[in-house]
């Protein structure tokens, strides 16, 4: 990764004044770039910068709606994914464009010979799979079926699937978000191999440290404008994330925790599977006055977790207990009934109904509390008083409590489920994946309510794939692997790599209960 | 009791079964292809209608009986076409437009058949496929007799699964059309169009479900009856989901199928007449879901079947 040395290095792409417009949101305004043989790029950016919009502009699954692209000195036709794959460009993207139920293989040749063959020539294809998993450090069984494969194997077929078409282009799209630590390190090997033998890759990413350790440049994008272009080795990371940010990045100060009682307990509980890995015996204490960090790779039960605690999903076996008291029947209503404040992890599916007001959104946890109601009549002024009092306290951007939510960003619905959910502060709170597709600005305010709900008492469960999240919100870290939870260690006791090694499963099962 | 037993043992019965299987075997393959590249065609029993009208009219205004086959492929790939265009490009329901497409074949046919043939009163016939025994494998017993002395059209449905497990499994092609069903980002990103592919699968499979319905009336039967198709296009669907998008497994289903109700129709014969006939009509249905019950569970669909594609969506 050493371009930067050769500045007569041969310019691979062009892309010149890109703009692209979603209706009235201008997602890319006239955005430059170039990216030369052998050179790793990081294109950095806050969520909704723009970053995947230039790519799929790149790979042809948008049309620009101005600007031109130029690979190997030759122009670019738009709105094609074929041209972009014959002119030597492999995108491996953020959700992964895999047929599932289908080979590695069958993925890999898809499109890579006349659809009217009568043969798949699947010996050719396999020895060449197998040559390039080798040369790069992409190992996969070729036979396999996808949904057999972890993430990290699905990702390395996507880039196979890129190199066996004899791609010189790479581009990966934010690539690190769904592996762990170990992962990452094999993907970066991958990439030092691959801009070796002479390809260009560039690198999407929003968090600075990868892109740091990994790019020869670094170009950052902010609200679809181009913000800056920095060499990686002139720049500082602070200068980064005031580029990426544009201004001071907001810094949430965290003291020491006072834990006190256990407010929420479970124990030996097992629950039926859920989006992932079922609960298998786990026992979890949660004492007020601290934050509980559940870490773990997506997909191992932490669904399960949330759908159990916040009363959705019911335990097979175990004990819930609440305030030192076991409960009966645990189910929303229990939940709510008991102060339990909850942050699902997915805004749009359960935490909000998009097509109804913000008024009605916020007292849907409450609407059958004589605050609300009298003799089962809904009292709408007082819904809009309370709807009116979380709009000005968690300054939520909208224009009044009649608006429908749908029409809110992601980060001021993040506020209003995070008003309703802290009001009449709940001593136990359930923080589902919080921050996710937030911008720096909101992630740092709703990590500040976190913080102040544990320094009033509260105990708090986050849940995150985001390690960083994790490891500086928590003073007691879990690791969720596979339905099982690790022992838990505090703040600063174990490292990211230690972590990483519990993500993968290594030496989980040894801290979990066995009490039969 | 024991003589119930003994037609399981008969050759007859099973040529019968066979005969009654073969429609159903184009019309699963043909909602099989459809359905693993993403798209459920309702319009099934409304293309089988047509199918079995435009073949047998082909032959009765003096076409070849393989001219009428591929009319009916013909008639069946232009309603995939309307099916296919709706769903595939447009993105509309295709429950909604499956089930207008067999409203619109049906009646369309029904309609046609009164303006060509104003005058007739009993439907005129034609002379149909006849069997032709196939040497050396005839002559296994019981068996050879079910599988080897069919008409050509029931040699055409046996060629029929095997081309679609080869294209399926062997062929770019079919891994095109697997890989539109399960995934059809995945087909976008290698540079492939959906909408061909989808489109495509649509036509072919519609022509196979057409011709399905001219087995009806120029192998099984000689001649067009209104409701002739009797929701055999529906047991199709049911029998795609028995064998889990299968081509062999929906194979086997078909001929299960087939022989219920040809042993049904032999136990009419002998209880004679004291059990109400009802019953045994009912009875391949009431077992096909409880098979289905059992054995599709757990099949996993393809991912993408019924969520239309739209190129650049956000």
């Amino acid at each position: 990764m050493n371009a930067i040395q050769d500045p007569e290095a041969e310019i691979v792409l062009r892309l010149s004044g890109i703009t692209k417009r979603f209706g009235g949101l201008v997602a890319n305004d006239a955005v430059s770039l170039s990216l030369k043989r052998g050179e790793v790029v990081a294109l950095l950016g806050e969520n909704g910068a723009g970053k995947t919009t230039l790519m799929n502009i790149l790979f042809g699954h948008y049309t620009a709606d101005e600007g031109e692209i130029e690979v190997f000195g030759k122009p670019l036709p738009t709105g094609d994914p074929n041209a972009a794959l014959g002119a030597g460009i492999g995108m491996v993207h953020q959700h992964f464009t895999l047929a599932d139920q289908m080979t590695v293989l069958e993925n890999i040749v898809l499109g890579t010979q006349s659809i009217w063959s009568l043969n798949l020539g699947k010996a050719r294809a396999r020895a060449k799979i197998r040559e390039l998993a080798t040369d790069y450090g992409l190992e996969v069984d070729p036979d396999r079926i996808i949904t057999e494969l972890s993430v990290g194997e699905r990702q390395r077929v996507e880039i196979l699937k890129a190199l066996y078409r004899e791609a010189r282009i790479l581009i990966l799209d934010e690539p690190t978000a769904v592996l762990t630590p170990m992962e990452t390190e094999a993907l970066f090997t991958t990439l030092k191999k691959l801009v070796a033998a002479g390809l260009s890759v560039i690198f999407i990413s929003h968090k600075l440290g990868e892109v740091q350790s990994v790019s020869d440049r670094v170009v950052v994008l902010r609200g679809g404008k181009l913000a800056g272009e920095r060499t990686t080795s002139e720049t500082t990371r602070r200068e980064l994330a005031e580029l990426m940010v544009g201004g001071q990045l907001p810094v949430n100060e965290i003291g020491p925790s006072t834990p006190r009682d256990v407010l929420f307990e479970l124990r030996s509980v097992s629950t039926p599977s859920l989006g992932g890995a079922a609960l298998r015996q786990i026992s979890l204490q949660l004492r007020g006055g601290e934050i509980t960090g559940l870490a773990g790779i997506s997909g191992n039960g932490q669904a399960a977790l949330a759908a159990l605690i916040a009363g959705t999903l019911e335990a097979r076996d175990g004990d819930i207990v609440v305030h030192g008291a076991p409960v009966e029947r645990w189910s929303p209503r229990a939940a709510l009934d008991r102060g339990l404040g909850r942050i699902p992890e997915d805004r749009h599916a359960t935490g909000m109904i998009g097509d109804m007001s913000v008024a009605e959104n916020v007292i849907s946890e409450a609407y059958r509390s004589p605050r609300f109601s009298r003799f089962g009549f809904l009292d709408w002024k007082a819904a809009a008083a309370f709807a009116d009092e979380i709009i000005k306290a968690y300054d939520v951007k909208c224009p009044s409590p009649e608006a429908r939510v749908r029409l809110l960003s992601g980060g001021n619905m993040q506020k209003l489920i995070l008003g309703r959910a802290l009001d009449g502060d709940p001593d136990i709170i359930l923080a589902s994946q919080p921050t996710r597709g937030l911008d720096v600005g909101a992630v740092a305010y709703v990590h500040a309510r976190l913080i102040e709900a544990r320094d009033r008492g509260a105990a708090v469960l986050l849940i995150s794939e985001d390690l960083d999240e994790i490891q500086t919100l928590s003073d007691r870290i879990l690791v969720i692997h596979r339905g099982q939870l690790s022992k838990p260690s505090l703040r600063g006791e174990r490292s990211v790599m230690e972590l990483g090694e519990l993500m993968a499963g290594h030496g989980v099962d040894e801290g979990a209960p066995h009490a039969a | 009791m024991s003589e119930a037993f003994e037609i399981l043992f008969t050759a007859s019965f099973w040529v019968a079964a066979i005969r009654i299987a073969s429609p159903l075997i184009f019309a699963t393959m043909g909602e099989l292809i459809c359905e693993r590249a993403g798209v459920l065609n309702l319009g099934i029993e409304g293309i089988m209608v047509a199918g079995a009208f435009s073949g047998w009219f082909t032959v009765y205004m003096g076409g070849d009986l393989w001219t009428g086959v591929l009319v009916a492929a013909l008639t069946g790939a232009m309603f995939g076409l309307l099916h296919g265009f709706l769903t595939v490009p447009l993105g509309l329901s295709q429950h909604v437009t499956g089930i207008g497409i067999t409203l619109l074949a049906a009646s369309l046919t029904y309609f046609t058949y009164r303006i060509l043939l104003p005058e007739v009163s009993s439907p005129p016939k034609i002379e149909p496929f006849q069997p032709v025994v196939v040497p050396v494998f005839s002559d296994i017993p019981v068996i050879g007799q079910a599988l080897f002395n069919q008409t050509p059209l029931t040699y055409l449905a046996y060629l029929t699964v095997a081309a679609v497990a080869f294209i399926f499994y062997r062929t770019p092609v079919g891994v095109a059309v697997r890989a539109v069903g399960e995934n059809p980002a995945a087909v976008e990103a290698q540079g492939i169009s959906v909408t061909a592919v989808r489109m495509g699968a649509v036509m072919a499979g519609s022509a196979l479900m057409a011709i399905g319905g001219a087995f009806l009336t120029m192998s099984a039967f000689n001649s067009f009856f209104f409701e002739m198709i009797n929701g055999r296009g529906w047991i199709a669907i049911a029998l795609v989901v028995f064998g889990s998008w299968r081509p062999g497994k929906a194979l086997i289903g078909a001929i299960l199928f087939a022989a219920f109700d040809a042993y049904q129709i032999r136990l009419q014969q002998i209880t004679g007449g004291v059990i109400p006939y009802q019953i045994f009509l009912m009875m391949p249905f009431v077992l096909s879901i409880v098979a289905l019950v059992v054995v599709a569970r757990r099949a996993t669909y393809p991912k993408a079947l019924m969520v239309p594609y739209q190129k650049g969506e956000r």
